[in-house]
């Protein structure tokens, strides 16, 4: 091996890869708070909607879980167009991740809906509320605190995965690395410094996360 | 486009479909091997050794899949002086990859069984090897097949991602058969629809398994 690493090309274009990791914090997190609001919404269409929009979302989300994301940026970004929905690459990409985390988002809140006791569905309609209130005051809460650790999971893979991303040109971390080692032909320290970031992101959304739960779930809640 | 390109672009795809398949089937073989190892190093009694398991699952699962594709395929080249050709690279990532995911599920398999089995054979009184080879093992098997035949799923769409450095299977193939017939609208989905064909029946096996298995350890689902 008589490679000699340079790793001072990096830290002089370290804003720039700075820029690229905050870029792709704000695209997933975008993405995970409106994929999140798209599968509440679906998981509460599949379980108290009218039978063909059950069917419907059932077929997105099969669609979705079955394809690759990969396919369907492309999808939303090359083939749209051609039935004039043009979009630039920050939105197709913003949309396709939305639209992917929000299938897993309701699959994984159905099984946290299902393990709500039936018992306090049924007094909340003894109590006269209507299927929205259930869902609203009743269901969702724990839900949601049944699922969390699923949920955070899915949430630091769409994170990851917003890095196939920079294949249609969206501007995030992997489209940034890839334009400055392809200038500087520092391939591997590149690479090796944008992993590092990514690795980074990961453990930092994934305490944030954890904070967020104690934030929302276990605060002034006694147990 | 006339029928004869269509029927043309139709093969072509179908052609990469193998492709696809034997990257996921390699990948699938090497991460099982290494998945194994990894998931034992995760529960014996060293604990440098679990430190070591730990590390290797943050670091894969902590990273994008195209970041280590990118550090193998690109890096490596210049840092040893060497061509590794796109299989050879893809085969070796995916393998990591699925290494560490199928480790991740086949601890938590093994942890699953109740302790009182471990303790059980520890009266016979077995070794440390044979009461995880003889006892434990069997049992967790049994239990990590739907989670496995899952990841199988996430596998295949996973190396979706080996098109990007030019690897030529079924989503690289859309590309090349796009940019010959400027036809998005037609090739893409028809390219999902190919990873849906195969994806779909592994969710649905995974899915029944994983019912009948919860039906045999007693568990109801509410459905």
């Amino acid at each position: 091996m008589h490679y000699v690493f340079h790793f001072d090309v990096v830290w002089d274009h370290f804003p720039e890869l700075l820029t690229g990791a905050l870029l792709t914090i704000r695209l997933s997190a975008i993405a995970m708070v409106l994929g999140l609001v798209l599968g509440v919404v679906c998981a509460y269409q599949a379980s108290a909607g009218p039978g063909p929009i059950r069917q419907a979302i059932k077929l997105y989300v099969e669609i979705i879980r079955n394809t690759p994301f990969l396919v369907q940026i492309f999808i939303f970004y090359f083939s749209l167009p051609t039935i004039g929905l043009r979009l630039d690459a920050n939105t197709a990409a913003m949309l396709a991740m939305t639209i992917n985390l929000g299938a897993y988002a309701s699959e994984i809140l159905r099984s946290g809906i299902e393990a709500v006791p039936r018992g306090q569905i049924e007094a909340g309609r003894a109590l006269g509320l209507s299927r929205l209130q259930i869902f609203r005051l009743i269901i969702l809460f724990p839900a949601l605190k049944t699922v969390y650790p699923a949920l955070a999971s899915q949430f630091i893979l769409l994170m990851l995965g917003s890095s196939v991303v920079s294949t249609i040109s969206a501007v995030e971390l992997t489209a940034i690395t890839n334009s400055l080692q392809s200038t500087t032909f520092r391939s591997f320290e590149f690479y090796f410094v944008a992993t590092g970031m990514y690795l980074v992101m990961a453990l930092g959304f994934r305490a944030s996360f954890t904070a967020l739960y104690w934030l929302v779930f276990q605060r002034g809640r006694g147990a | 486009m006339s029928g004869g390109v269509s029927a043309f672009t139709f093969l072509y795809l179908l052609e990469a479909v193998p492709w696809t398949l034997l990257l996921s089937f390699v990948a699938f073989l090497g991460g099982g091997v290494v998945g194994l190892l990894i998931a034992v190093m995760r529960i014996v009694p060293s604990r440098p050794v679990r430190w070591l398991a730990t590390g290797y699952i943050e670091l894969f699962q902590g990273t994008p899949v195209l970041m280590q594709l990118f550090i193998v395929y690109y890096g490596a080249a210049v840092l040893f002086d060497i061509h590794i050709d796109a299989w050879s690279a893809v085969v070796l990532v995916f393998t990591c990859y699925s290494g560490a995911f199928l480790g991740e599920i086949w601890r938590g398999a093994i942890q699953a069984i109740p302790r009182a089995q471990w303790e059980a054979a520890a009266c016979l009184p077995l070794s440390f090897r044979k009461q995880l080879w003889y006892v434990i093992l069997p049992q967790a098997a049994r239990i990590s097949i739907p989670p496995t035949v899952g990841f199988g799923v996430q596998l295949i769409k996973g190396t979706s991602i080996a098109a990007i450095i030019g690897f030529v299977e079924l989503t690289r193939a859309g590309q090349l058969m796009t940019n010959a017939t400027f036809k998005p609208m037609i090739v893409y989905p028809t390219v999902a629809a190919f990873y849906f064909l195969i994806c779909w029946p592994l969710s649905l096996l995974a899915e029944t398994l994983e019912r009948r298995i919860d039906a045999n350890l007693g568990i109801k689902r509410r459905l």
